[in-house]
C-alpha cells in the first residue's frame, strides 16, 4: 500500500471531532464505576447505621475525604496519560499527600492513644470484611476506566494501569466507607490506604497487557 | 525544516482538521507522513534495523494520529502530541520485534522535525488484502466513505445501516486496519 493511498483513504470525509471527548468518556467511566460499586456495597453489606438518616458519622467523612482526594488527583492524572504528549508529573506528588497525611495521622493517633487499645484501633473488628470489600467494589470501575483508557492514546501503559487501578480502588473503599463499622485513624491509615495501593500495583502489572493499541 | 517554524502551521492544520476540513487534515498528514519517516528512518537505523520498516511504522502512526485526535488538546502545542505517539508506536514495534527499550538511545521531539519525502514508498501491506481481514460492516463502511468517497449519509442509504453506525464502523476499521498493519509486520 502507498502512504499517499492511505492519506487518501483517512482525509475523504473528514468528520468534526467534538470537543471534550476524553474529559466525557472518563467522566463517564468515573460515575458508572461509582454506581456500580456503591450498588454492590448496598446489595452485599449495606449501609452502616446512622447514614440513613442523613446524619454523617465523623470517621466516615475523614474516609470519604481521603478517597475522594485521591479520586481527584487520580482523575486529573489519567486525563493527562490519555493525551499523547502530556505529562503529570507535578500531579503525581498531589497523590502521594493523602496516603502521607493518613499515615501520619495514624501514627499520631497511635501515639496519643492507649497501647491498650492499639490491636483494637489498628484491626478494628472487621479488617477481614474491608479486605475483602475494597478490592470487589474496585472490579466494576476498574474495568470502566480500563475502558475509557482505550478511548484515549495512553503513552505509559504502566503508569495508566497504576492509576486507573488506584482510582479504582478508592472508588471501591469510598463505597465500603458507607458500610464500614470500624471508626479509627490507624485503621483507615492501614486498610484503605494498603487496599487501594494494592489495587494500584494490579492496575500497573495488567496495563500494558490491557492498553496497548 | 524547523521544529520551532512548522509548529504553528501543523497545529493550525490539525485544529481545522479537528473542525472537519479535509483539504487541512490531507496536508497535515502529508506534512507528518514526511517527517514521521525520516524519524522512524533514523530511529530503525539507531537500533540496526533497516529502513524497510519504516514505511509500515509511518502508515501505522498515521492512522493512529487519524483514529486518536480526539486525544489532541487544542490549548497544548502540537509537536510534543505526535511526537508522543511516534515514539510509542516506535516502542511498541520494539516490543514486538523484540528489541529492548533500554537499547534505544535517547531521542527528542527535536528528531521529527526533519523531512523526508522518499515519494510514493510503499509498505510491505496490501490494502485490499488487510481490508479481507476486517468485519464486512466495517470494510463496506470504509470502501464507501473513505474509498469511493461517498458522504455518510449515501452510505447509509446504500448499506441500509444507520449513520451513526456508518460513522462507528469506519472509526472501529480504522483502528483495526492500524492493529493488523502492527501484527502483519513481515520479520
Amino acid at each position: 500500500m502507498k502512504t499517499d493511498q492511505l492519506i487518501d483513504m483517512l482525509s475523504t470525509n473528514v468528520e468534526p471531532v467534538q470537543q471534550g471527548r476524553v474529559r466525557k468518556t472518563l467522566v463517564g467511566a468515573l460515575v458508572v464505576g461509582g454506581a456500580a460499586a456503591f450498588c454492590l456495597m448496598l446489595t452485599t453489606v449495606g449501609l452502616r447505621t446512622g447514614v440513613t438518616d442523613g446524619f454523617l458519622p465523623g470517621y466516615l467523612t475523614l474516609k470519604l475525604l481521603f478517597t475522594l482526594s485521591l479520586i481527584g488527583v487520580g482523575a486529573a492524572l489519567l486525563e493527562r496519560l490519555m493525551r499523547p504528549g502530556q505529562d503529570g508529573r507535578k500531579l503525581f506528588a498531589f497523590l502521594f499527600l493523602p496516603f502521607f497525611i493518613v499515615v501520619c495521622a495514624g501514627v499520631a493517633s497511635l501515639v496519643f492513644g492507649q497501647p491498650m487499645a492499639w490491636g483494637r484501633m489498628m484491626f478494628g473488628m472487621h479488617w477481614a470484611t474491608c479486605l475483602l470489600c475494597i478490592p470487589l467494589f474496585a472490579v466494576v470501575p476498574f474495568a470502566a476506566l480500563i475502558w475509557a483508557l482505550r478511548k484515549g492514546a495512553p503513552t505509559n501503559l504502566r503508569q495508566a494501569g497504576a492509576i486507573a487501578g488506584l482510582v479504582a480502588g478508592a472508588l471501591g473503599a469510598t463505597a465500603y466507607a458507607f458500610h464500614c463499622p470500624d471508626d479509627s485513624v490507624p485503621f483507615i491509615a492501614i486498610w484503605y490506604g494498603t487496599l487501594v495501593a494494592f489495587c494500584g500495583v494490579i492496575g500497573a502489572i495488567l496495563g500494558p497487557r490491557l492498553l496497548r493499541w | 525544516m524547523d521544529i520551532r517554524s512548522s509548529e504553528p502551521d501543523l497545529r493550525a492544520l490539525m485544529i481545522s482538521g479537528l473542525d472537519g476540513d479535509s483539504a487541512a487534515h490531507r496536508a497535515l498528514l502529508e506534512r507528518l507522513s514526511g517527517q514521521l519517516r525520516a524519524y522512524f528512518k533514523g530511529q530503525l537505523n539507531r537500533v540496526g534495523r533497516g529502513p524497510v520498516e519504516a514505511e509500515d511504522l509511518v502508515q501505522e502512526a498515521l492512522i493512529a494520529i487519524h483514529t486518536r485526535r480526539h486525544t489532541y488538546d487544542r490549548a497544548q502545542l502540537f509537536t510534543p502530541w505526535v511526537y508522543g505517539i511516534a515514539r510509542y508506536k516506535f516502542l511498541d514495534y520494539l516490543r514486538r520485534t523484540k528489541v529492548s527499550a533500554a537499547d534505544v538511545p535517547i531521542d527528542e521531539a527535536q528528531d521529527l522535525a526533519v523531512q523526508d519525502d522518499s515519494a510514493q514508498v510503499e509498505s510491505s501491506l496490501d490494502l485490499k488484502r488487510l481490508l479481507a481481514e476486517l468485519s464486512p460492516k466495517a470494510r463496506q463502511a470504509i470502501q464507501y466513505v473513505k474509498l469511493d468517497g461517498l458522504s455518510v449519509s449515501e452510505a447509509a442509504a446504500r448499506s441500509g445501516m444507520s449513520e451513526s453506525a456508518v460513522k462507528v464502523s469506519v472509526h472501529r476499521g480504522l483502528k483495526a486496519l492500524a492493529r493488523l498493519i502492527g501484527e502483519e509486520k513481515p520479520l
